[in-house]
C-alpha cells in the first residue's frame, strides 16, 4: 500500500485554484489529504514547488495540526473521542478494548491494512459518550462488548 | 401534517437519518417530512416532531427505524395509542420548558437548510433594520445597552471590541467568527451552526456593518463536517438572495463571506493564534499589543467574536438592548447556553438567563444524577476552567461569581461528575490535553505542563511523594505568570481547583496510596464476593493472565499477585460479585 506510486495529476485542480492565493496552505493540505488519505512526500514537494513555500515550512504546518497524517491509513479509520464527557463515562475502557481486539496502539494500522486507530479531540456528541467515529459513521454509548461487535461486523463486511 | 426529524450531529449519530429514510418508505400520503437541527434534548435522540393542522406538537423520542410504520399509522389515523410509548414524558418536556432560548431560539424549530424558514421566523429583519434605519454607532450603542459579553469564555464586553475595531484607521477591516470550539465536552457552537446557520450569518453581517468591515470570515473546526456543510449552504442561499454581497438591501453596505476549516489545534481558539492559522501558518499566538482591533488578519483591523455572541445579536437589535439587559445579574446580562453532559440524567443543550444557579441547571433541568451515586462536582470551562464541588452548587451563573470559585464561565461546557470520578485523574486528563495542545512557544507552558503531567501521572500510580502538592502549586503559578496566551495562563486551573476543593483526594493518593473514587487502576484491588459469585466462570475465561481460579458453580478467587488490574472481570461479571477496593 505504501509503495504505490502517487498520481500527482490529481492535485492539479487544487493547485490551480489555491497555489497563488495567499494564506491557502492549510486548505491545500486538507484537499490533498482528502485525495490521498494522507500527505504523501511527493505531494508536499509539488505543493512547495507550485506555491513557493519551503517544504520545511509545509512540514512545520502539517505536523502542527492533528488533522494531518503522513502515513496511509487503513480501510477503516477509528477515531476514538477523548473528550471530557467520554473520559467521565469510561472511554479508557473502550480504548483498551480496541487495542486488545486489533493489537494496535494509538496512531497505528493493523497489518492487514483494515483498521487504523486514532485518539481524537472531542467530537461534540457528548450526550452519546463514549463515542467513536469510524470513517463517516458515529457510534455512541459504547461498551466493551458493543465495541467488539462493531469491529467484528466491519471485519466480516470486508471479507 | 408535518413530520420534522431532529438532525443535528447527535441525532444523526443516534440514528435519525435511518428513521427519516424509514418514514419516507412508508405509505404516508398527507404529511410533509422535513428536518430540523438540534432540538437540544440529546439524551432522547432520535426525536420526531409531528405538527398537526393547528400546529399542535406531538413529540416522539428515542425513535428507531422500526417505529416508522406505527408513526405513519398514527399520522394517518390520529390514534395516539399507536405511538404511546414514544411520546415524550411531561418530566422530559420540562427540560425545554424551563429554558429561555434566545441564541437557540430557532434550533430544533426551523429547517436549517432552508433560508425561507429563517425569513418566515423573522430572520434578516434585524439586519435590514440595522443597515437601513441605524448608523453603525447606533448598533454599537444598542449592543452596549444590552450588556452582551463574549460568550467564548473571557466575557469581554462585545460593544467595546466593536468600538475599538470601528475606531481603528484603515478602510480594509475584517470581521471574524471563532467557531473553533475546542473545549472537550462543549458543543454549543456546533449546534447553533448546524441548526440555525442564518442566525450566525445575520449576527456577523450586523457586526461587520458596525465595525465597517467588508469581509466576514468564519473559522470552523474541521471536526464539524455537518456544520461546515450547512453553513456553506446557508451562505450560498443568502448570496443568491442578495443578503451577502454588494449593496445589501440597497443600503450601500457590502460584505463578502468565507469559511475556513481549522485543522485541529486547540490553541487556535486564542484569537491571535486563530489569525495565524487563517493566514496558513502554525497556530502560534502573537504578542499583544497590537491587539487584533488594530492589527489582525493580514495586519488589518479585525474583530473576533464567538458563535454564541453573534447568535444573540439579531435578537438584541430586534428586541432592544434593554430587553436583553433585563435578564441576568448586575455584571452578567442575557442568557447563556451550556452543554450539560457527563453523569447527569438529562444531557443536552440548556439556555437559561444568567443569575440562575448551578443547581437549577444540573438538578432543575438536568434532572440530577443518572447513577445512584451522589453528585460530586461539575467541571466548567474545559481545560481553562475548573471543578466546582457539590457544596458550592448554589453558586450563581455570573462571570464574577463563577470566577470566584476558581473555575470560569467558559464557553459553556458543563461536565457533571459523581463519586466514581477521581479528581486527581480529572486534573491529569486536562493536563494531558493542555500538554499536547501547547503550541510550544512559551517555555513555562511547554515544559511546565509536561512536568505537571508527569507528577500527576506518578501520583495516580501511587508513586506520589511528600511535597508534591506544594510543588504542583508552585508550577501552576509560574506557568500562569510565564505564558503569553490564554491557553497557558489558564492551563493550571483544573489542577488548582481540584487541589483547593479535593486536597484530601490528592493526600489519599500520595500518603495512603489509595484512590477514594476507585478509578486509578494502580491503586485498587479487585475482589470477588463469595456470596454473590455463582461460579459461572465468565471472569476466569475473560482474564488475560489467568489470575482467577475456581470451579464451575463454586465461588472464584482472584490471585492479587498475578492480577494486572485490567478490569475485564469487573465489567464482564453479570452478578455484581466483583468489587474494586
Amino acid at each position: 500500500m505504501a509503495n504505490k506510486t502517487v498520481d500527482l495529476s490529481l492535485l492539479d485542480g487544487v493547485l490551480n485554484e489555491y497555489a497563488q492565493v495567499k494564506g491557502s496552505l492549510i486548505t491545500i493540505l486538507q484537499n490533498t489529504q482528502d485525495i490521498y488519505g494522507y500527505l504523501p512526500k511527493e505531494a508536499i514537494e509539488l505543493i512547495s514547488e507550485k506555491t513557493g513555500i519551503a517544504t520545511s515550512e509545509i512540514m512545520g504546518v502539517g505536523t502542527f495540526y492533528t488533522q494531518f497524517r503522513f502515513e496511509p491509513v487503513g480501510k477503516y479509520l477509528i477515531m476514538l473521542c477523548q473528550g471530557t464527557a467520554c473520559h467521565v463515562n469510561s472511554s479508557e475502557l473502550i480504548l483498551q478494548t480496541i487495542k486488545d481486539e486489533l493489537g494496535i496502539d494509538d496512531g497505528q494500522t493493523t497489518e492487514d491494512g483494515l483498521f487504523s486507530l486514532k485518539c481524537v479531540a472531542c467530537l461534540g456528541c457528548c450526550s452519546l459518550s463514549p463515542v467513536m467515529m469510524i470513517n463517516e459513521d458515529t457510534y455512541g454509548s459504547l461498551t466493551p462488548d458493543k465495541t467488539k461487535k462493531i469491529l467484528k461486523d466491519l471485519r466480516e463486511a470486508s471479507k | 401534517m408535518r413530520i420534522v426529524i431532529g438532525q443535528g450531529s447527535c441525532g444523526i449519530a443516534a440514528g435519525a437519518e435511518k428513521v427519516r429514510k424509514a418514514l419516507l418508505n412508508t405509505n404516508l400520503k398527507n404529511a410533509e417530512i422535513s428536518i430540523t437541527g438540534c432540538i437540544g434534548m440529546c439524551y432522547l435522540e432520535p426525536i420526531v416532531d409531528i405538527y398537526d393542522e393547528n400546529n399542535k406538537l406531538t413529540r416522539l423520542v428515542r425513535v428507531s427505524e422500526n417505529d416508522a410504520e406505527a408513526i405513519a399509522s398514527y399520522v394517518e389515523s390520529g390514534d395516539e395509542k399507536l405511538v404511546e410509548k414514544l411520546i415524550v414524558s411531561d418530566e422530559d418536556s420540562e427540560f425545554l420548558s424551563k429554558q429561555t432560548r434566545i441564541a437557540l431560539r430557532n434550533c430544533g424549530v426551523i429547517n436549517p437548510e432552508k433560508i425561507d424558514e429563517y425569513v418566515n421566523a423573522g430572520g434578516y429583519e434585524a439586519l435590514k433594520k440595522s443597515l437601513c434605519d441605524m448608523t453603525p454607532e447606533d448598533v454599537i450603542e444598542v449592543i452596549k445597552t444590552s450588556g452582551l459579553a463574549g460568550r467564548g469564555g473571557a466575557g469581554f464586553p462585545t460593544w467595546f471590541k466593536w468600538n475599538a475595531a470601528r475606531s481603528s484607521e484603515g478602510d480594509e477591516k475584517y470581521l471574524i467568527c471563532n467557531a473553533d470550539e475546542g473545549d472537550p465536552g462543549a458543543f454549543m457552537d456546533r449546534a447553533v451552526i448546524e441548526s440555525d446557520p442564518h442566525n450566525l450569518i445575520e449576527g456577523m453581517l450586523i457586526g461587520a456593518y458596525a465595525i465597517g468591515a467588508k469581509h466576514a470570515v468564519v473559522y470552523v473546526r474541521a471536526e464539524y463536517p455537518l456544520a461546515i456543510k450547512r453553513l456553506k449552504n446557508a451562505i450560498k442561499q443568502a448570496t443568491e438572495k442578495g443578503i451577502i454581497g454588494e449593496n445589501i438591501f440597497g443600503s450601500g453596505f457590502s460584505c463578502d463571506f468565507t469559511i475556513k476549516a481549522g485543522a485541529g489545534a486547540f490553541v487556535c481558539g486564542e484569537e491571535t493564534a486563530l489569525i495565524e492559522s487563517l493566514e496558513g501558518h502554525r497556530g502560534m499566538p502573537r504578542l499583544k499589543p497590537p491587539f487584533p482591533a488594530q492589527s489582525g488578519f493580514w495586519r488589518k483591523p479585525s474583530n473576533i467574536n464567538n458563535v454564541e455572541t453573534f447568535a444573540n445579536v439579531s435578537w438584541i437589535i430586534q428586541n432592544g438592548g434593554e430587553a436583553f439587559a433585563a435578564m441576568g445579574t448586575e455584571g452578567s446580562k442575557g442568557t447563556k447556553v451550556f452543554a450539560v453532559t457527563g453523569k447527569v440524567k438529562r444531557s443536552g443543550l440548556v439556555e437559561i438567563p444568567m443569575g440562575k444557579t448551578l443547581k437549577d441547571v444540573i438538578f432543575g433541568i438536568g434532572g440530577g444524577m443518572k447513577t445512584d451515586k451522589p453528585f460530586k462536582a461539575v467541571q466548567m470551562g474545559g481545560p481553562s476552567g475548573g471543578c466546582i464541588p457539590a457544596d458550592l452548587i448554589d453558586t450563581v451563573i455570573d462571570y464574577k461569581a463563577l470566577g470566584a470559585t476558581g473555575a470560569i464561565m467558559g464557553s459553556g461546557g458543563m461536565v457533571v461528575m459523581d463519586e466514581s470520578t477521581c479528581m486527581v485523574g480529572m486534573a491529569k486528563f486536562f493536563l494531558d490535553f493542555t500538554a499536547k495542545e501547547s503550541c510550544g512557544k512559551c517555555i513555562h507552558c511547554r515544559i511546565g505542563t509536561k512536568r505537571m503531567l508527569e507528577m500527576l501521572d506518578r501520583i495516580t500510580k501511587g508513586e506520589g511523594k511528600e511535597g508534591d502538592i506544594e510543588l504542583l502549586e508552585e508550577l501552576c503559578y509560574s506557568i500562569k505568570d510565564g505564558a503569553l496566551c490564554g491557553l497557558g495562563q489558564t492551563a493550571p486551573n483544573p489542577v488548582l481547583t481540584t487541589i483547593k476543593y479535593f486536597r484530601n483526594e490528592y493526600e489519599a493518593h500520595i500518603k495512603d496510596k489509595k484512590c477514594p473514587a476507585g478509578e486509578c487502576s494502580d491503586l485498587i484491588e479487585y475482589k470477588i464476593i463469595a456470596d454473590k459469585c455463582k461460579g459461572c466462570t465468565l471472569c476466569a475465561r475473560n482474564c488475560p493472565v489467568n489470575a482467577i481460579t475456581g470451579t464451575v458453580k463454586n465461588p472464584h478467587v482472584i490471585n492479587t499477585e498475578k492480577c494486572i488490574k485490567c478490569g475485564k472481570c469487573y465489567t464482564s461479571c453479570k452478578f455484581g460479585a466483583i468489587v474494586k477496593e
